[in-house]
């Protein structure tokens, strides 16, 4: 209640006292910057999330006791974020990183910085904190020149304190004054310059480790709260399920249940302790009769299935007159539906307070789009709805953390008064997570006389891969209830960054070259962001085709992409990635091989190139990575060990996706419902070394890293077994009984 | 029923259901974070503890059977303050993305290293075939593991060894 008190507090006063302080401080600080612009001009454009919430106390705050504060809309989710933002945070500030407090995503705190998704927390956060910061100090400079009587160029900011050489100093607390920082950005910073960085740049050790490491309360699932019930959801056996029959009676004469919840299709069960809630689950679910209707598709027949759901065709890319002159390669790629698997299945926990107003921590991408669906499937106010961010395990895009805020809000709700606890079962996340998107790419090329890529044509066939909230429709909960929300119809579009066509335009010179989305809007899975999004399969399926042309041409693979490649950080990493690999044309040994990829993250962030050893069982059909070495250039650095961290992680999840994962599934029901049914990489299969080299980019923009990997290590798989066997494979995942059935016989 | 546990060495009595699998007495009685409920299939290997030197899956294990028998969570392997090598090890290297799968990792691993302190690859790969990693942090995890070894051999030498050795 108090946060949600302060924040209407700090938006009043950004409403009442609006900028003039502004400008009169600012012009100090700036002594070179030009007069502020006049009122009707529109607003110039600011750095980064800068440019959403333009006000400086925003990010940082500064109070009398000399505390420092920092706020970001953007979330932990394991990626390391909250420490490079920190280390950004402290740097500008000349303040050391222990002695921050960083407040992460929360409706009633932190600027909204929308969904913590794309790789782009360092452009966006970053870049907004980073100039917030520098921006700080340069107002806490001014102020202190003034006191001291000297030139700010006189002084400097050391550990929360600005220094005179004369020996005066006085701490930031004692500088901030009244609305000293309520005052808006402006478009330039005086930013620290790399030479002089003391934490950006280093490998500051994760913030969140220790407590982590030692069984600390470090997740939404460690929350407990005082008088919290523990709930479980019973969730429909298949898809479009609905509830015919219940008998309710047992469930509730069992020990421990406070109540079982039922509105429409959703059906929960709320106990004062976690294995009641689990038991009483269990009774529900056998005591309830569902209405089953067969609407998945075909699963063997899946890349029809998928065409035959086209409705419209989006253009990517197109240049010149494409051909079908010279040598021509043909294929066709799938992919098919995957999970996030987060290892903790999601959790969240929801208060309905006796004035009325309801908070929810989640593991969401984001709080305040969270907070807006919830509202609405409880026709709540939006202010009356306060969502705070707690780390879950893993994310890795869209997964059931909305779903499970919505059920512990949709719960709370018909309880008020006490705080609910629920966490999704295992079966329920491999089943009602949103999938990453099944998808089919066509390709067909050509190579001119001079062994050099003269026609590209490539055709998607996707659905989005972006389904988050948005409305309540896009929440479970709200579809399953009595009144039940639908989701918003998707629509095709076309972007820089991509969606389903993420990096499905290839970023090699190709003369002539046509490049289709055919956009298929409905889906007969339920289907929303997995790391990357279409970036992985266009990747795939572009750095396969790239690795058989260049077989065509007779030219080796890394020669092949060089030359046809202008960008010089693009060769770069390509260059780095190959001379740390010892990339040569020597012969590997017998069921050996290895490959080689690249990509651009959306052609327009972090670049990577990888190259990998493989080494292949054919009578098993067991592959096992044996060996990675990948180049990353993410732009500036602010921790080298958290994009190594994320880099590696990236590759190994990306050669799990490729070998072993695929959502199973029959005519009404997901069948790939646990571990058993949907393995993932185990450690017996973990490769002997991964390595990644970072290239260096001092004073360029952030280019964000999470993401940029999961592309160019499927391609590496599959380019390092056709080396390995002389099979090409196009459909994702290479299981053993594909393997085997490829080199069969060879 | 009340039931007798010891865990991280102290002794508890708890009021639960018997059948109650120990992960959820360890998370709602004990208020332990350490063991973390993961697929409640004993799949994973998030919810793993040691008992009387064995990593169990805490998750499968009715907590009837566990009287009288010495449990141990991440939380008696050391504290913030005072790391044990396990945890000093994997913050060391950095061995966590999202870090929910990392205890029940550390608990195969301190099965293993109680009893050999200098495991080969093949033995910690062998240790953690039941423990699951989405994150991909599976380098860091099995370098931690072989640093923790080398962090207990160092601490059970006499110190004028150490001395030599250093």
């Amino acid at each position: 209640m108090g946060i949600l008190q302060q924040e209407i507090t700090r938006r009043t006063v950004i409403a009442g006292t609006g900028g003039l302080v502004v400008s009169f401080s600012l012009g100090r600080a700036f002594a070179q910057a030009p007069a502020p612009p006049a009122p009707p001009a529109p607003p110039a454009s600011l750095p980064g999330s800068l440019d959403d919430d333009r006000f400086l106390d925003s990010w940082i705050r500064v109070d009398p006791d000399n505390s420092v504060t920092v706020f970001t809309g953007k979330a932990e989710l394991g990626q390391g974020i909250r420490t490079a933002l920190l280390q950004v945070a402290a740097e500008e500030l000349e303040v050391d990183p222990q002695e921050i407090e960083f407040v992460t995503a929360d409706t009633g705190r932190t600027p909204n910085e929308g969904f913590t998704a794309g790789s782009q927390s360092m452009q966006n956060s970053g870049t907004a904190i980073r100039n917030a910061a520098a921006q700080v100090r340069a107002l806490l400079l001014a102020e202190a020149a003034k006191r001291f009587g000297v030139a700010a160029a006189e002084l400097r900011a050391e550990n929360k304190s600005v220094l005179a050489k004369d020996g005066r100093s006085v701490s930031y607390g004692e500088l901030v004054s009244g609305q000293m920082l309520h005052v808006e950005a402006q478009p330039q910073s005086a930013l620290k310059q790399p030479g002089t960085f003391r934490v950006m740049g280093k490998a500051l050790p994760r913030v969140d480790i220790p407590a982590k490491v030692t069984g600390r309360a470090a997740y939404v699932q460690d929350l407990r709260l005082d008088g919290m019930l523990h709930a479980r959801v019973v969730r429909p056996p298949s898809p479009a399920a609905t509830l015919a029959e219940l008998d309710q009676g047992a469930a509730e004469a069992m020990p421990g249940v406070v109540s079982v919840v039922r509105d429409g299709n959703f059906l929960a069960v709320v106990g004062e302790k976690e294995f009641q809630a689990v038991s009483a689950m269990r009774a529900l679910a056998a005591a309830a009769r569902w209405q089953e209707r067969d609407t998945l598709p075909d699963q063997a027949t899946l890349p029809a299935v998928l065409q035959g759901l086209e409705r419209e065709v989006g253009t990517v890319a197109e240049a010149g007159v494409l051909s079908s002159n010279g040598k021509v390669f043909e294929a066709t790629y799938t992919r098919p539906y995957q999970i996030h698997g987060s290892i903790g299945p999601s959790c969240a926990v929801a208060h309905m307070k006796a004035d009325g107003t309801l908070d929810v921590w989640s593991h969401t991408q984001g709080v305040f789009p969270d907070r807006g669906a919830i509202a609405e499937m409880l026709a709540m106010p939006e202010e009356k709805v306060h969502v705070i961010h707690m780390e879950g395990s893993g994310c890795y895009g869209h997964n059931g953390a909305d779903d499970a805020a919505a059920d512990a809000a949709l719960i709370a709700s018909k309880i008020p008064g006490k705080p609910v606890r629920v966490q999704w079962m295992r079966e329920q996340e491999h089943s009602w997570e949103p999938y990453g998107p099944a998808m089919l790419m066509k390709v067909s090329a050509t190579l001119d006389d001079q062994g050099k890529i003269a026609s590209w044509a490539y055709d998607l066939w996707s659905n989005t891969h972006s389904t988050r909230p948005g409305g309540a429709g896009a929440l479970l909960a709200a579809r399953h209830k009595a009144q039940p929300f639908q989701p918003e119809p998707a629509e095709l579009r076309i972007s820089p960054s991509g969606n389903g066509d993420r990096n499905a335009n290839p970023l090699y010179t190709i003369p002539n070259k046509r490049v289709l989305w055919h956009f298929l809007p409905d889906m007969p899975l339920r289907v929303s962001a997995l790391r990357a999004l279409g970036g992985y399969a266009n990747v795939f399926a572009i750095e396969s085709t790239i690795d058989e042309l260049a077989l065509m041409a007779e030219a080796d693979p890394v020669e092949f992409r060089l030359s046809h490649m202008e960008d010089p950080r693009a060769r770069a990493v390509i260059e780095l990635a190959a001379e740390r690999f010892g990339w040569d044309k020597a012969q590997m040994p017998r069921n050996r091989g290895r490959g080689f990829a690249f990509a651009r993250y959306k052609n327009l962030a972090a670049y990577l190139a990888v190259a990998m050893e493989a080494e292949v069982e054919p009578e098993t059909g067991r592959v096992r990575v044996a060996r990675v070495v990948s180049a990353i250039d993410s732009g500036e650095i602010v921790n080298p060990d958290g994009i190594r961290n994320q880099t590696e992680g990236g590759i190994l999840q990306s050669i799990s996706w490729t070998l072993y994962e695929a959502v199973a599934f029959d005519r009404t029901r997901i069948t790939s419902t646990d571990w058993s049914s949907y393995p993932i990489l185990r450690f017996a299969s973990v490769p002997d070394s991964v390595e990644v080299n970072i290239i260096e980019r001092p004073g360029e923009p952030f280019l964000g890293t999470g993401e940029a990997a999961q592309g160019p290590a499927a391609a590496a798989v599959a380019n390092a077994i056709r080396n390995a066997t002389g099979k090409r494979l196009y459909d994702l995942p290479f299981t053993r009984d594909r393997i085997r059935n490829a080199v069969g016989g060879a | 029923m009340s039931i007798s546990l010891t865990v991280n060495g102290r002794p508890h009595q708890v009021d639960v259901d018997p059948a109650t699998p120990l992960l959820y007495v360890l998370r709602d009685d004990l208020a332990l974070n350490g063991a973390k409920y993961g697929c409640g299939l004993g799949q994973c290997g998030s919810c793993t503890v040691v008992v009387d030197g064995e990593a169990v899956l805490s998750c499968m294990v009715p907590v009837m059977l566990l009287e009288g028998r010495e449990i141990t969570t991440i939380e008696g392997l050391g504290t913030i303050e005072e790391p044990g090598p396990l945890q000093q090890a994997f913050i060391e290297l950095q061995a966590a993305q999202c870090g929910y799968c990392i205890p029940g990792m550390m608990m195969s691993a301190h099965a293993l290293l109680r009893r050999n302190a200098r495991p080969s690859d093949a033995e910690i790969r062998e240790a953690l075939a039941t423990n699951l990693c989405r994150c991909g942090t599976h380098m860091r995890i099995l370098a931690a593991i072989r640093r923790a070894g080398e962090l207990m051999q160092a601490a059970s030498l006499p110190k004028a060894d150490k001395g030599r050795a250093g």
